[in-house]
């Protein structure tokens, strides 16, 4: 698949996202749109795995670590089949498959329950470990949020990738600079990212997280690392592609809702 | 319907000076029979490995062991993710710190999604005895009781203990297996045999019914026998599955008794006692006492100090039991 083309299921993504929420009256947008590029190249280019048999033994798992963000996985899931469109459309309504946080038990392709932050990284090293324990070939991936990492459990499990040299995990961190009540910087300060990652001991990689050549080359990188996890760390805008809601921490938790959606609809073509 | 359980080795003798076992190395070594049998087995623990006992499985398995160090909620959600992979996942440390320090994780990763892990956690209960407070475990059993689908068993006994782990290892799902820091007095043979959710009924009585679980219940066969020499006629649950708690005995206490009195070492918020009042409003309402902790943090000393102090002796229960049957 072409960088244009994927650039085009960006976009699209990008729209469901705008969409759902919108139809859902609540979510988050922000968190959303700044990770597509990172889960687009996941799913359609780099991962391996079947829709038709979920629990497919040797496929590749991802974590959303950031449950925040699960219309953009949501959207992402449907796209290559894991379940119909229609039910994009009942997000966070009673009774539906897409709950406001992801679910495994409701939905097809979500392979942990995400939503407390800072618990993804610890349950994607336990499938990493698993892969190596039983001789598995599939690689791991969880995208974490930056302010998810002021939660201490990230840090624990830093510390278990490496411990247990999981080079078939690799951890993308969502750097898009905010978080509910302000900039990373403002609230509680994670950096500097790289130096702390590499002090943990695992391969750092910094990329700009909406250009698919550069994901798309830290995850190979990531693939042939030995003997220590890799943490890509995308640079990335809140809100990616919604003129309104570029860098606001207001889109954090919104959504948007009347004409709003319509003129985000428009930045998006 | 009166169900007998096959134990009741409630002589004299065996009661004054009961013979006693390690839960935790029945644990461990039930785990290392579990590794030998099954591929699929993985433990874990955080760092007090040769307390919980695992440290038995580590040696055997040292590849399907896996220490995490002194992080209990990356424990809980390695073995979450250990699991999801379709593998069956003990994790151990000590119960104050299972089910305190990594309740959201127990919740979230784990119970919500389902993951077939079985938190097995020693040192429950004010016998852990002279740490204190800090490593008392008095809510656990109250903290696990209200996460949905939680199963709760805990064990009186190491034959009981060695029974109960083959069934969680057998069961998809998460469990919670409570056990305890102190060698216990075994008051079961090997034959008894462990149903899940149905206590065993040591004595058949009519004039009240005691409902207990794990190291209690050597002090309530005595506290029974107590009762019994002064013409008190006492039937006795050994309520090992505290969740899902067994509503036929209940009812049966509540038809042929009349009053219940639990004994637990635990708070008396959440529960074996509020598990049973639960039940037992909604049903019939009789007559009900509970020893248990008081709303207070437990504190240094031996186990018999902290026994005597917090009433669960054979005595006391007897004492307590008389005064409920004069309401």
């Amino acid at each position: 698949m072409s960088i244009e083309e994927l650039k085009e299921i960006a976009k699209e993504v990008r729209k469901d996202i705008i969409r759902m929420t919108g139809l859902a009256g609540s979510g988050h947008p922000g968190g959303s749109l700044s990770s597509v590029e990172i889960l687009v190249s996941l799913y359609f280019k780099k991962m391996k795995y079947d829709p038709g048999n979920p629990g497919w033994e040797e496929r590749d798992r991802f974590v959303l670590s950031k449950g925040h963000a699960a219309p953009a996985l949501y959207s992402v899931l449907s796209r290559v089949g894991f379940f119909p469109r229609d039910e994009l459309w009942k997000l966070r309504k009673r009774g539906a498959m897409l709950q406001g946080h992801p679910s495994r038990v409701h939905t097809p392709g979500v392979e942990a329950s995400t939503g407390s932050l800072g618990q993804g990284l610890s349950i994607a090293n336990g499938m990493a470990i698993s892969g190596k324990i039983y001789g598995k070939n599939y690689r791991v991936y969880v995208l974490l949020g930056d302010g998810e990492i002021e939660e201490g459990q990230v840090w624990e499990a830093a510390m278990s990738a490496h411990r247990f040299k999981l080079d078939n995990l690799c951890a993308i961190l969502d750097n898009n600079d905010l978080q509910i009540d302000g900039t990373v910087e403002e609230i509680m300060d994670p950096y500097p990212l790289r130096d702390k990652w590499h002090a943990f001991g695992w391969h750092v990689i910094e990329v700009n997280g909406h250009e698919f050549p550069e994901i798309l080359s830290a995850l190979d990188e990531a693939e042939k690392v030995k003997g220590k996890p890799t943490m890509i760390i995308a640079h990335t805008v809140k809100g990616k592609g919604v003129s309104y809601m570029e860098g606001r921490k207001e889109w954090h938790g919104k959504a948007p809702q009347g004409e709003l959606i319509e003129r985000a609809l428009k930045d998006l073509e | 319907m009166a169900r007998e359980g096959t134990a009741g080795r409630t002589d004299r003798a065996c009661i004054e000076r009961p013979r006693v076992e390690s839960v935790r190395t029945a644990y461990g070594e039930t785990l290392v029979e579990l590794g030998e049998e099954r591929e699929d087995i993985v433990v874990l623990d955080a760092d007090l490995s040769a307390s919980t006992q695992t440290c038995l499985f580590a040696e055997r398995f040292p590849d399907r062991f896996f220490n995490m160090g002194i992080s209990e909620a990356d424990m809980m959600g390695t073995a979450c993710g250990i699991a999801l992979t379709g593998k069956t996942v003990f994790a151990s440390t000590f119960a104050i710190f299972a089910t305190g320090r990594a309740w959201d994780q127990i919740r979230n990763s784990i119970a919500y999604a389902r993951a077939n892990v079985k938190i097995v956690a020693t040192h429950g209960g004010i016998v852990t005895g002279p740490d204190g407070a800090s490593h008392q475990a008095l809510e656990d059993i109250s903290l696990m009781r209200v996460i949905p689908g939680m199963r709760i068993i805990c064990p009186a006994d190491a034959p009981m203990t060695r029974k109960v782990v083959r069934y969680v290892a057998s069961v998809d799902g998460p469990f919670y297996v409570r056990l305890i820091r102190p060698k216990a007095p075994v008051i079961y043979d090997d034959d008894t045999p462990f149903e899940f959710g149905r206590a065993i009924k040591l004595r058949e009585g009519r004039d009240l019914t005691i409902f207990t679980h794990g190291f209690m219940l050597w002090r309530c066969i005595k506290a029974a026998e107590l009762l019994e020499e002064e013409g008190i006629s006492v039937k006795l649950f050994d309520s090992h599955t505290i969740k899902p708690v067994d509503t036929e005995a209940i009812d049966e206490a509540i038809e042929e008794t009349g009053r219940i009195l639990v004994v637990e070492d635990h708070s008396r918020i959440g529960g074996l006692f509020s598990a049973i009042a639960e039940e037992v409003v909604r049903r019939k309402p009789v007559p009900m006492d509970v020893i248990a902790i008081d709303d207070v943090f437990g504190e240094s000393g031996s186990i018999d100090e902290l026994l005597e102090f917090h009433g669960l002796t054979p005595e006391n229960i007897k004492n307590k039991a008389k005064k409920l049957l004069e309401r």
